[in-house]
């Protein structure tokens, strides 16, 4: 089994979402994170859909998915060709003592800090998997009272193809 | 210009804008504003008794003419009564669309009287839905239904409307043109790809023509002849795709399967190449996957780019309707052959002496008893290759399959993929209002009959004179054949003593049909002309049969087509040298 990134153009009608859970779920596909949302374009939502499937079965994804009359249009995701990021908000446990570790540990991530109480603060970060794991390590031993974290998002670096190639000076 | 309409009005103009001439449907609440300018249409609808026999005589219809059928209920119960046909409808890849009342918009999602969530209880078997709670999507939604319905890889697409829609005010304007971005089937395959595939016929020393279902849904049987003759490749055709081949054609080597020919199975498994036009690579073809075809390159045609490689990978792929397909693929082969043409004579001196050794067959019963067999087959030939034969599912089926001759395409309709009891008498009726000057012949099973056969009602009185032969063994005759071999012939409830209860003569007549029985082999010809003579009602035979007859041969599920039983106990021996 491997992780693979999918990028999804869905046209934004009711009942897109359950259709792709629907497939997934029907076909036994197993989704690691699903994220949607708008994008430029009004009537397009994008998806950014991690799957976890063996080798020849992610054809089988590909085709299956794109077969569905609401989708525009998917592609595989190279991570190194694309830029991929997911947002974390973690709540910390702080003491007067162990509040300035914490704060460091967070400008080291290039994390923030978007809100404190008394015996806690409340960190955004947004990176790569990797990055959000790493700082959920260090940030273990002082006590994690709640955590979220949004899907993976993602999208191809450069321009996107057919466009200019010149930045527009308009 | 466009007129004010009802909503009602709207889809009324609609269906008939899209060409539609026949449905079949029950009015109930949430879709009886529907029902009123229906009253006044030009469209024929056909008062059913049931709704999954309004969802199945759409099947038939579709299988019998290759238009889109049309089926109509309404809310809740009525539209999840049309859940099993859609189901079998999208599984075999037939072209139907079903149309559904809907509660008022402002009371979805309440657990309102007759509700149900129609859109996403079929979202898993339709290749598309619609739930339409505004008047103005109703043109679009119809014509792009039907478009989807009946282009690419056909299927069932429904289409759900919420009653205060059907009751509004509204704008009739029937779409010029689609906007389905996300929808774009490929016709014509790649250059490439044909190049790549005459090559390999070419250098094939024993290929086969493996021909599925689609071959009838792209009206290709003329390409396919021209390709078998140029290639001169033994033809196989599935379940799915009897009579795209002509049964008599001296390369036909019959169907492959669980319960195919020795000659078809077994050529599948020595083949060197596989011909794959319009077929899936179904777990009833290919038996355990794994020991498929092991030697066997794979060409592999389909309008479904989602089948490629689905169940087995392919060595060269086709996607492209299979008309366009062959039609590039001839000349390529021509250019091919040209050059150099592969000998198949050791090839078909194999093919033949598996079809010499083991060709289909059956015993006699000795108890005096008629077989089932012998009913099918004398049905057949008195019939003839012009009538369109129905069936259920099981045994019967089976034995349509294999003893009926099948010399052109859509004379042969069943239920392939999902494997519907039941689907016979309504699919049945819906084929003879498609083709009514077509005699049509219903072999059912005494176990699917009594699931469906209310639909003879509706037949009767709607002038739709179909013929049933019930095979009667008075058992769920195909899971008592598994019980008899797997379960040490532990009959749990597979005895239906359906020659005691019901009587089928005398319920047939009850619905307004001619009830005859045939209960010796000495009575099989007579009685089936005496059905063959009567055509201004629907006519029920009771054929009694003997109970034990089985189906053979037989690749046990899961199990490697190599392992086929030509009857129990019995497995083909090979030469030495086949092996």
């Amino acid at each position: 089994m491997s992780t693979h990134t999918l990028s999804v153009l869905v046209e934004n009608s009711p009942g897109v979402l359950a259709r792709i859970a629907s497939l997934f779920a029907r076909r036994g596909y197993n989704i690691d994170s699903l994220a949607v949302g708008p994008t430029e374009d009004p009537n397009v939502s994008r998806m950014t859909i991690v799957v976890n499937v063996e080798g020849h079965a992610l054809s089988q994804v590909i085709q299956q998915t794109d077969k569905l009359i609401n989708v525009l249009s998917i592609i595989e995701l190279d991570p190194i060709a694309s830029v991929q990021r997911e947002l974390l908000l973690v709540k910390v446990s702080t003491s007067p003592e162990t509040r300035s570790q914490v704060l460091e540990t967070v400008q080291l991530f290039r994390a923030k800090v978007v809100d404190v109480a008394q015996d806690a603060v409340t960190i955004e970060a947004t990176g790569n998997s990797e990055k959000i794991q790493a700082l959920l390590r260090v940030l273990e031993p002082y006590g994690i009272k709640e955590l979220v974290q949004s899907g993976l998002v993602a999208m191809e670096r450069g321009l996107k193809p057919g466009k200019s190639q010149q930045p527009d000076h308009d | 210009m466009s007129a004010q309409v009802t909503g009602a009005q709207s889809l009324v103009k609609s269906l008939e804008s899209a060409g539609v001439d026949v449905m079949f449907g029950i009015p109930g609440g949430a879709i009886l504003p529907a029902y009123d300018p229906i009253f006044d249409s030009s469209i024929r609808h056909i008062l059913v008794r049931h709704e999954q026999g309004a969802g199945h005589a759409a099947t038939g219809y579709a299988q019998a003419t290759g238009r889109v059928g049309v089926c109509i209920a309404t809310s809740g119960p009525g539209a999840t009564n049309l859940v099993t046909p859609l189901a079998d409808a999208q599984m075999d890849s037939v072209p139907v669309v079903a149309i559904t009342g809907q509660v008022a918009s402002g009371a979805i999602g309440t657990d309102a009287f007759q509700e149900a969530d129609i859109r996403g209880i079929t979202m898993p078997v339709t290749k598309h839905n619609f739930l339409i709670t505004d008047p103005r999507d109703i043109p679009r939604a119809i014509a792009e239904a039907f478009h989807i319905a009946g282009t690419g890889r056909p299927g069932a697409v429904l289409v759900d409307i919420a009653k205060d829609a059907l009751t509004t005010m509204t704008d009739f304007n029937w779409p010029t043109s689609l906007s389905l971005p996300g929808y774009n089937p490929v016709m014509e395959p790649t250059a490439q790809s044909v190049l790549d595939a005459a090559a390999l016929i070419a250098e094939s020393k024993s290929p086969v023509l493996y021909v599925g279902g689609g071959m009838i849904k792209s009206n290709a049987s003329a390409e396919l002849m021209k390709l078998a003759e140029l290639t001169g490749a033994p033809v196989v055709t599935t379940l799915m795709a009897l009579g795209s081949f002509p049964d008599s054609h001296p390369q036909h080597l019959g169907m492959p399967g669980m319960h195919g020919t020795v000659a078809a199975v077994t050529s599948l498994q020595k083949a060197d190449l596989l011909i794959t036009l319009g077929a899936r690579f179904d777990d009833r073809v290919t038996g355990k996957l794994s020991s498929f075809a092991p030697n066997a390159k794979i060409i592999h045609a389909d309008i479904d780019p989602a089948e490629i490689g689905k169940n087995r990978i392919v060595d060269v792929a086709l996607v492209g309707d299979l008309k366009a397909t062959i039609n590039a693929l001839l000349p390529a082969l021509q250019k091919q052959f040209a050059k150099s043409k592969p000998d198949l004579t050791a090839w078909w001196q194999l093919c033949n002496s598996w079809r010499a050794k083991y060709p289909l067959g059956f015993d006699e019963p000795t108890d005096g008893t008629v077989s089932p067999q012998y009913v099918i087959q004398r049905l057949g030939q008195i019939a003839g290759p012009d009538a369109i034969y129905v069936a259920g599912v099981g045994q019967h089926q089976m034995w349509s399959s294999q003893f009926v001759n099948y010399e052109k395409p859509r004379t042969w309709i069943n239920s392939g993929g999902l494997g519907t009891m039941g689907f016979a008498v309504p699919a049945a009726m819906g084929a003879k209002v498609g083709a009514p000057d077509t005699v049509v012949w219903a072999i059912d099973g005494d176990g699917c009959f009594q699931m469906t056969n209310q639909e003879l009602v509706t037949c009767a009185l709607n002038n739709i004179p179909i013929k049933v032969a019930i095979i009667n063994n008075e058992s769920l005759g195909m899971v008592r054949q598994w019980q008899t071999l797997f379960y040490n012939q532990r009959y749990s409830n597979t005895d239906l003593h359906s020659k005691r209860i019901p009587d089928f003569a005398k319920l047939a007549e009850a619905m307004g049909c001619v009830g005859l029985r045939c209960e010796s082999k000495e009575d099989v010809d007579r009685v089936i002309n005496e059905a063959m003579a009567i055509n201004d009602r629907p006519v029920v035979v009771d054929f009694s049969v003997h109970r034990d007859a089985m189906v053979w041969p037989m690749v046990a599920a899961g199990t490697s087509n190599d392992d086929i039983v030509v009857a129990k106990s019995m497995a083909p021996i090979w030469d030495s040298q086949e092996l």
